[in-house]
């Protein structure tokens, strides 16, 4: 039963019949049908079969293919950006090791509290000590010259590492006894939540800096990352929420008859099925975040989309802005669609749990 | 110690916990203010609002109404406020029709209907709005010039400058008004038992009636009742200009809202139960009449809840509108920031006016769930 569920096998009798139903039906599939391969055909004619492939060719592009020299001689700099060139090596190695993070904790063994977090701590920290370098005694390299698609990665796995714990705080807080702790929390998250994140990082980035003395400002860039992670923040928290309704009162009453702490409660019987329920949606909420993230191009760190534009900047790649662009949305796209596939199947196995 | 001492000692607690967070608070705003005037100071900034009645001698990309370069701040706020809800309100529009659509088709008992949605949603919900607004702007500003316009039967022309459109020939003034009657005209026959065939039926009568009557008031001698654009020397005149960065915003918001807006209408349906629909096919009804009696009216229920999130979405992400130059009101306010130092007060300005749209759009949504709420026999 789960396994029908979970492997839907392609049932050709069932295409053939719902397909050809009725004559409407009948044009219906072949227009559609031979839209898309029309679509598809297309696609592959000018990405694959026209294409130029190697910078050494250049002279035989714009002949109505693709010209992928732009990718073979710019990608450095849209995927490490500014970061010296000899030390590319480390900032390949330290976005593997975000990749591998979010690829590990795919996987249900992880999902503990203490597992997960010590993965995302050794991950980000790997990741923090390779690029910044000092401490493993090789040339520094400040956070400034970080850039591409390694500075998108470190925004993201901050994020998420920093909002993660801010999320579940002030879920519990929003679920308070007391009033004013209810209202302030219910009063952070609404907000927030109402305002554009753009907005939200513009504050971090251009307002924080007159509020605060000028001991504590801090550099912009993990101002940036505090706001996001309270925007990311505000959302888990409201995800968490919807996974608290789902556990029913009488397991608090019975922790209590149990002599349990209100923490032992939490952190033994309601946390570990609240995260459960929440899953999926929380799948979601860090699917959002590592798409939103392209928008920091507009306040002025150098992204992948912003070493991107820059890759195409100079006369001699300006006519290939298609191919560019097309090479970073095909990024962004593996990631987001592997990711939210993953969201969809976690949602399916929760249906079968449930039966 | 018995209970009520307990109990006295956990209400201790709770009191002292809670007034540790409003001092804490009110010590974080008091700094904060204490700092911005040290900060302020230093920058030789006088705070408050007085900056609104300056001009600002700066100039910007999309107005719908009257501008000039010696508006004031408060005339140019209102201006970029006024395009943010524009572009928000049509953005909607659109994505929620489109989305509708897809959603339906994702639906279908069509596996080719089926791939076509699935294709469309998983492209523009899985690549980020801003990279997809720059796509398209990029792409705008490499198509041919006014003079190579690409065209359709000389009537709608497409180039580097943006779209040309035909256009009644009425002033504006005209046209909103008969914008709301015909909001005013739907609004009283979806509230009478009229099939929804006839209502459209009936509306685009009355705009006919309508065109008709305001076009043969208002056009002077000797001008069409409809302005065509077209080429005079190296630049269009007549009809309506669609500026490219207004054009690129509507494009990729609506691609994306709707893909968005598609998947949950498509969840919706899912959710709609199985026997209801096999009930309709027991009483023979066609594909159609299950879809619009049984399965969208069961279905928007749950669909209308996530469907505010999405509106609100749609109108925060207008702000994107600043990475192609289109003068939305979080554009206008980074720029006002830029010109004049007044960064409190516009931040202010800027996050009051988003609170209040959303605000806005979150209690319309309420009063449509309520109304739609199933009514108990």
């Amino acid at each position: 039963m789960a396994d029908a569920v979970l492997n839907k096998k392609f049932d050709w009798e069932k295409f053939r019949r719902r397909s050809f139903t009725t004559p409407t039906d009948s044009i219906i599939t072949v227009v559609v049908f031979a839209g898309l391969t029309w679509l598809v055909w297309q696609a592959l004619s000018w990405g694959v079969f026209h294409a130029v492939w190697s910078a050494d060719n250049v002279e035989e592009c714009g002949h109505g293919g693709a010209c992928w020299s732009v990718i073979d001689a710019r990608h450095r700099l849209i995927l490490f950006g500014l970061y010296p060139y000899d030390e590319h090596w480390r900032s390949a190695l330290a976005c593997l090791s975000i990749i591998g993070t979010v690829i590990i904790s795919c996987f249900p063994w992880t999902w503990t509290a203490k597992r997960l977090s010590t993965l995302w701590i050794v991950g980000f920290a790997t990741y923090f000590l390779l690029m910044e370098g000092s401490l493993l005694g090789l040339p520094q390299v400040t956070t400034d010259q970080w850039g591409g698609l390694a500075l998108t990665l470190f925004l993201f796995s901050s994020v998420v590492l920093i909002g993660m714990p801010m999320g579940l705080g002030l879920a519990l807080m929003r679920r308070s006894e007391m009033p004013v702790v209810r209202g302030f929390a219910s009063l952070v998250i609404d907000t927030i939540r109402s305002l554009p994140l753009l907005t939200t990082l513009f504050t971090a980035a251009v307002v924080i800096p007159i509020l605060l003395p000028s001991w504590l400002e801090g550099d912009k860039i993990w101002r940036v990352i505090i706001a996001f992670g309270l925007f990311f923040a505000c959302y888990q928290a409201e995800v968490l929420r919807g996974g608290f309704q789902a556990i029913t009162k009488g397991q608090f009453e019975a922790g209590k008859a149990l002599g349990l702490t209100y923490w032992q409660i939490l952190g033994r019987i309601v946390l570990p099925q609240v995260f459960r329920h929440a899953l999926p949606a929380t799948v979601n909420n860090v699917v959002v975040t590592f798409k939103e993230t392209a928008i920091v191009i507009i306040i002025g760190f150098f992204d992948v989309l912003a070493s991107a534009n820059a890759a195409f900047g100079t006369g001699e790649w300006a006519p290939y802005y298609i191919e560019v662009l097309a090479f970073v949305a095909a990024i962004y796209w593996v990631f987001l669609f592997g990711l939210g596939q993953y969201g969809e199947y976690l949602k399916r196995r929760m249906k079968v749990a449930e039966r | 110690m018995d209970a009520s001492e307990l109990k006295a000692r956990a209400n201790r607690r709770k009191l002292i916990i809670q007034t540790a967070l409003i001092v804490f608070s009110a010590l974080i705003v008091i700094s904060a203010i204490q700092s911005a005037k040290v900060n302020l100071n230093a920058l030789g900034l006088a705070s408050g609002f007085g900056f609104l009645e300056r001009s600002t001698g700066w100039s910007y990309s999309f107005s719908l109404i009257d501008r000039d370069i010696n508006d004031s701040y408060a005339r140019t706020l209102t201006i970029g406020f006024l395009n943010t809800v524009f572009l928000g309100s049509l953005t909607i529009v659109l994505s929620t029709v489109f989305g509708f659509l897809i959603g339906t088709f994702r639906d279908a008992r069509n596996p080719a209907l089926k791939t076509a949605a699935t294709v469309y949603i998983q492209t523009f919900r899985n690549i980020p709005l801003i990279l997809q607004g720059i796509f398209w702007y990029a792409v705008m500003i490499h198509l041919p010039g006014p003079r190579q316009a690409m065209n359709l039967g000389e009537a709608i022309f497409l180039s580097n400058r943006g779209l040309m459109i035909p256009l009644l020939n009425v002033s504006l003034t005209v046209a909103l008004v008969m914008a709301l009657v015909l909001i005013a005209a739907a609004f009283f026959l979806s509230r009478m038992k009229i099939s929804f065939a006839k209502i459209v039926l009936a509306l685009i009568g009355l705009s006919f009636f309508m065109i008709l009557v305001a076009t043969g008031l208002t056009v002077p001698a000797g001008e069409g009742a409809i302005s065509w654009p077209a080429l005079k020397g190296l630049r269009f005149e007549g009809g309506l200009t669609i500026s490219p960065e207004l054009l690129v915003m509507i494009i990729a918001i609506t691609l994306y809202g709707s893909a968005y807006i598609a998947e949950v209408v498509r969840g919706g349906l899912a959710e709609v139960p199985k026997g209801l629909i096999e009930a309709g096919e027991a009483l023979g009804l066609t594909q159609r009449a299950i879809w619009a009696r049984i399965k969208m009216p069961m279905a928007l229920r749950t669909i209308i809840p996530p469907l505010g999130n999405q509106w609100i979405f749609i109108m925060k992400a207008t702000t994107i509108g600043v990475a192609i130059g289109f003068s939305d009101l979080f554009y206008i306010v980074s720029t006002s920031i830029t010109q004049s130092g007044q960064t409190l007060e516009l931040i202010a300005i800027l996050m009051g006016a988003f609170l209040l749209v959303n605000f806005s759009i979150a209690q319309f949504i309420n009063w449509l769930n309520e109304s739609l709420k199933l009514k108990a026999h």
